[in-house]
């Protein structure tokens, strides 16, 4: 029982880290590699605001991801914006150099050790029932991540914002001629993106750590979850994410001689028998 | 008039003494991972040998000391390593290759200094063989056996009758888990079980509960020093492992001065062994702690900066016996046997394997004065490598 | 001669352009490299090297349009192929590089049955898991492989039983440039054959190509194998060269960066994949050892303005300037 808790939390962590890269990576189609970068940015907003200005966890998390997005929207106005047309390959480039100035300036600003991070008392220790132990921190991810894929589902598919953005990525011209100003959809998404990398960098620091290499450590974890998820869909990573969680603590508990082979060897499984991945759209490029 | 002329005479005559006593500069090839995961290690390193050379002056035996440094990140690929090191000694033609924070590194270039007939100095690389791979080898910092067979003895002696390790699943991991079950097993210890945890995993849980299922009465912990270690004793200490009366034993680098303050409160009370720490009570080790934070106020002096400390200290006194002739045959005889008070201890190298003879302290996290330290309370004195008997 | 058909038809490999001025100038290089920087022969060969490698993912991802994030997997077979044979004693290279090309080769065409379905993220991510599984692999047979600490104990003997390889690293250059030369050259008649041909339709218009008669997965298949091959040749010629192989030949890291220096260099032209590598590796040299703690942040400066200023790598804008040239003339 306790298992397929720790599960869950542990696929929910996934899912809060990686959402922000399929948002980007689905909805705008940008391979924004530097995802990466921009949680680190949230982690390392939320680390000193908390160690250093005391301020409260639960105050630091969303000023993260408000750093985040601010940034976030001056790249995507000054940088990002010259490559929407851009090849794949060139983004991966792009992107993959900026995690190279992220990390040198991280390491410049905050040194290379890991940053001291704790958690505020009511979110440590455990509850425990009988057969079940609870982690508190391990509950209030899920719960974040909950609350999180509902909301964007709702935004992504009820919203006009929503139904302004599919269009806008579906067909540009189209959408423009309709009267949708595509730039600000397109800021407003990106800044949706940053925001939520943020957020995953700042809820992740308990359990991922955080120094300077973070945005090339994980970056094969966010991907791994956007692919087998279907890029762009909310459903899809989340369940994607769940699923992993699920099947890497379960199997280290089983069958600890598997060690690191089990998730990539569920996500080539995966990939094989649906190559868009779970909710993947077949149209999507 | 008289004045300005014996003024400058004397200065025409201090300018030709210096210029005369002037030998070639002594260079010294330092190849460390400077970027990239293990950046810190670099960062330590660098530290401690720029800390000797503020404090003892940078001429060495008449010879002005120039570092050369060569970044290898990641520090675990052989190739880059090698190359640096040929550039170093074919390029930038040093005396003295020193750094080695990595085992692959180390191995990696060793073949060039038996070729190119340098001396190399190891300040961190801990695989127990290294020294073996060339003649010109000599290490400062200490081995994996040498900090692990310790505390596993430790906890046979103090009624620890069953222990669940748990190593990182890659060399240095089985190397440990290896040293932990002879040592302790010999001691009449008994393994209640054991795991291999993939490199880079942050989440225990799955490992810890199986642990807490089991009930040993203590778990043996090795894992690469940084997020890993934190990760676990995080876990450990959200999942009550120690209420539950399960003691963590491990060695000293996985709660060592860089990361202590990152794992914070939950590192309280771990039982490890290790051979340097910075609350280790002796006036060298003040002098030097003292040193380190006016030069650094931002970093705490961990067991790199000293062996880096304590590798140029070596590569100074074997300069002065052989007359600052780097040449490796010499400088390696000059430096077997060579014996001082490191801020860590006594240590000596050994004559016959080139490798570090130093104490190893059992110690426990407690906090000073609101920091985390680790805290002597035991020792092996004059603890030779367990690895190479 | 003619009149007798040979039992393979070697024909359409004879079909590639002539050799230009500048391609002859552009392979003097190595050469006049070789007298100008004597010290840093260690540097070159492992840009020779790299340039291999990069040229074979060029083959798959340049010419055939397969993404691959984990095309090291075959650059590590093959350094462990090299590894261990010398290490059990045939240390002849260039039998090394034979074996460790087949091996890898072999490897490359199995997996091609994974990989070759599914859009371009699928296939980055299934090849990533594939290099992930052997790196997880490597790591797991220390015994066998050194794990972590690197195999040990690679003897190579004299390249042709001639040139023992040195400390300035004399006969590893000359070995290198000339197997990259002697693969250049193959895989320029490959790409000007009707097969390389077919690979670039198949790149342009992948639902056209059955209608005009090509087996469109047999020839996608054919090509990864080839690319495959390549990568384990550079991959044993690192190990030969440096006597040593580290896990890290298997890494994510490099994979990403072998991309990055065709990316840089220019897809779909194998000069692309030389200067790529070419630049990438002396801007990282000089940068890390001007600033070895911080160069990655100018190494990151300059991917993002060559991404925003010269969109089709140094290749695209050598194309630019010479039209530029000869339009004015």
């Amino acid at each position: 029982m306790t298992i397929i808790f720790d599960g869950l939390a542990a696929g929910m962590l996934l899912f809060l880290i990686s959402v922000g890269l399929s948002v980007t990576l689905g909805l705008m189609n940008f391979v924004n590699l530097a995802h990466g970068a921009f949680a680190m940015l949230g982690g390392y907003v939320c680390a000193l605001l908390l160690s250093r200005a005391g301020v409260p966890f639960l105050l630091a998390v969303p000023i993260a991801a408000a750093v985040s997005a601010a940034v976030g929207v001056v790249l995507e106005r000054t940088l990002y914006r010259r490559l929407y047309g851009a090849s794949h390959l060139d983004q991966v480039l792009f992107s993959i150099g900026l995690n190279f100035m992220a990390i040198s300036a991280a390491h410049y600003f905050f040194g290379a050790q890991q940053q001291p991070f704790a958690l505020p008392d009511f979110l440590r220790g455990q509850i425990n029932l009988p057969g079940l132990d609870v982690g508190i921190y391990r509950l209030f991810l899920i719960g974040i991540g909950l609350i999180l894929a509902v909301g964007l589902q709702w935004l992504v598919s009820y919203t006009k914002f929503g139904a302004q953005l599919r269009a806008s990525v579906d067909n540009p011209r189209a959408a423009r001629g309709l009267g949708i100003n595509v730039g600000r959809a397109f800021t407003l998404t990106f800044a949706l993106g940053s925001a939520l990398a943020g957020l995953g960098g700042a809820l992740g620091i308990e359990m991922l750590g955080l120094d300077p290499s973070f945005p090339l450590k994980y970056i094969v974890y966010f991907l791994i979850v956007v692919a087998v998820g279907g890029s762009g869909n909310i459903k899809g990573s989340l369940i994607a994410s769940l699923m992993l969680g699920l099947v890497d603590i379960a199997g280290k508990y089983y069958l600890p001689q598997a060690g690191a082979f089990l998730i990539y060897v569920v996500m080539v499984i995966m990939l094989i028998v649906r190559p868009q991945g779970l909710f993947g759209r077949t149209a999507a490029k | 008039m008289r004045q300005l002329k014996s003024s400058i005479a004397a200065a025409a005559l201090a300018f030709f003494a210096a210029a005369g006593a002037q030998a070639a500069d002594l260079k010294i090839g330092l190849i460390l991972p400077m970027t990239g995961p293990f950046a810190s290690h670099g960062k330590q390193i660098t530290n401690g040998i720029k800390l000797y050379l503020a404090q003892n002056g940078d001429t060495i035996a008449g010879r002005k000391v120039q570092l050369i440094i060569k970044d290898d990140a990641p520090g675990t690929s052989g190739d880059v390593s090698k190359r640096n090191a040929q550039e170093l000694v074919i390029q930038d033609k040093v005396d003295i290759l020193a750094g080695f924070s990595l085992t692959p590194e180390a191995f990696a270039v060793a073949p060039i200094a038996t070729e190119a007939k340098k001396p190399m100095v190891v300040m961190n690389a801990a695989t127990s063989s290294i020294t073996t791979k060339s003649d010109y080898i000599v290490r400062t910092s200490m081995t994996l056996p040498q900090t692990t067979a310790p505390i596993a003895s430790w906890a046979a002696k103090n009624k620890i009758k069953t222990v669940y390790t748990i190593v990182a699943d890659y060399g240095p991991g089985y190397d440990a888990e290896g040293q932990f079950k002879k040592t302790f097993t010999a001691a009449g210890g008994q393994i209640a079980g054991e795991v291999r945890v993939p490199v880079n995993s942050n989440d225990f849980s799955p490992y810890l509960q199986k642990v807490k299922d089991t009930k040993p009465d203590a778990v043996f912990l090795f894992v690469p020093n940084g997020p890993m270690g934190i990760a676990f004793m995080k876990g450990f200490q959200e999942r009550g492992l120690a209420q539950a009366g399960i003691k963590l034993i491990a060695t000293g680098d996985l709660i060592d001065e860089d990361v202590i303050d990152a794992i914070g409160d939950p590192a309280l009370g771990v039982i490890n062994s290790f051979h340097y720490s910075e609350a280790h009570k002796s006036p060298e080790n003040k002098a030097f702690t003292e040193a380190y934070y006016k030069a650094y106020p931002n970093d705490r002096p961990n067991f790199m900066a000293v062996a880096a400390y304590d590798g140029m200290r070596l590569i100074a006194e074997a300069l002065k016996k052989t007359g600052g002739d780097a040449d490796a045959e010499k400088f390696i005889a000059a430096a077997r046997g060579l014996k001082w008070m490191s801020p860590r201890g006594p240590v000596e190298i050994d004559p016959a394997t080139r490798d570090i003879v130093q104490t190893v302290y059992i110690r426990k996290v407690e906090k000073v004065g609101g920091k985390l330290q680790n805290i002597e309370f035991d020792q092996v004195p004059e603890f030779k490598d367990p690895g190479k008997q | 001669m003619a009149i007798i058909p040979s039992p393979v038809d070697l024909a359409p490999l004879r079909r590639a352009p002539a050799w230009r001025t500048a391609e002859y100038i552009c392979w003097l290089l190595p050469v006049a490299a070789y007298f100008l920087f004597p010290t840093s022969l260690s540097l070159l060969s492992q840009m020779a090297i790299t340039g291999l490698f990069a040229l074979s993912l060029d083959l798959i991802l340049g010419y055939a349009g397969i993404v691959s994030l984990g095309h090291v997997a075959f650059f590590g077979v093959g350094a462990y192929a090299a590894g261990l044979l010398a290490k059990y004693g045939y240390g002849d290279p260039l039998l090394g590089l034979a074996i460790a090309g087949t091996v890898a080769a072999a490897v490359g065409y199995l997996s091609s049955f994974l990989v070759l379905r599914g859009s371009d993220l699928t296939r980055l991510m299934v090849t990533l898991g594939v290099a992930m599984m052997l790196f997880e692999a490597a790591n797991k047979l220390t015994e066998f492989t050194g794990g972590v600490d690197g195999l040990q104990g690679v003897d190579m003997k004299p390249v042709l039983g001639l040139f023992r390889f040195d400390l300035y690293g004399k006969t590893a250059y000359w070995y290198s440039v000339a197997v990259l030369f002697v693969f250049f050259w193959l895989a320029r008649r490959i790409v000007h054959s009707p097969f390389g041909l077919s690979l670039r339709g198949i790149k342009q218009n992948v639902i056209r190509m059955p209608a005009i008669g090509a087996p469109v997965h047999a020839r996608l298949a054919a090509v990864y194998t080839l690319g495959a091959a390549y990568a384990g040749v550079a991959g044993a010629l690192l190990t030969q060269t440096t006597q040593f192989v580290s896990l890290d030949v298997l890494s994510f890291p490099r994979s990403a960066a072998v991309m990055l220096m065709l990316v840089l260099g220019g897809t779909g032209s194998l000069y692309g994949a030389l200067i790529g590598t070419l630049v990438f590796m002396t801007a990282h040299h000089f940068l890390s050892n001007l600033n070895p703690q911080y160069w990655q942040f100018w190494l990151g400066a300059v991917l993002v303005l060559v991404v925003l200023f010269a969109r089709d790598g140094i290749m695209g804008i050598a194309q630019t300037v010479i039209k530029r040239v000869r339009g004015k003339a």
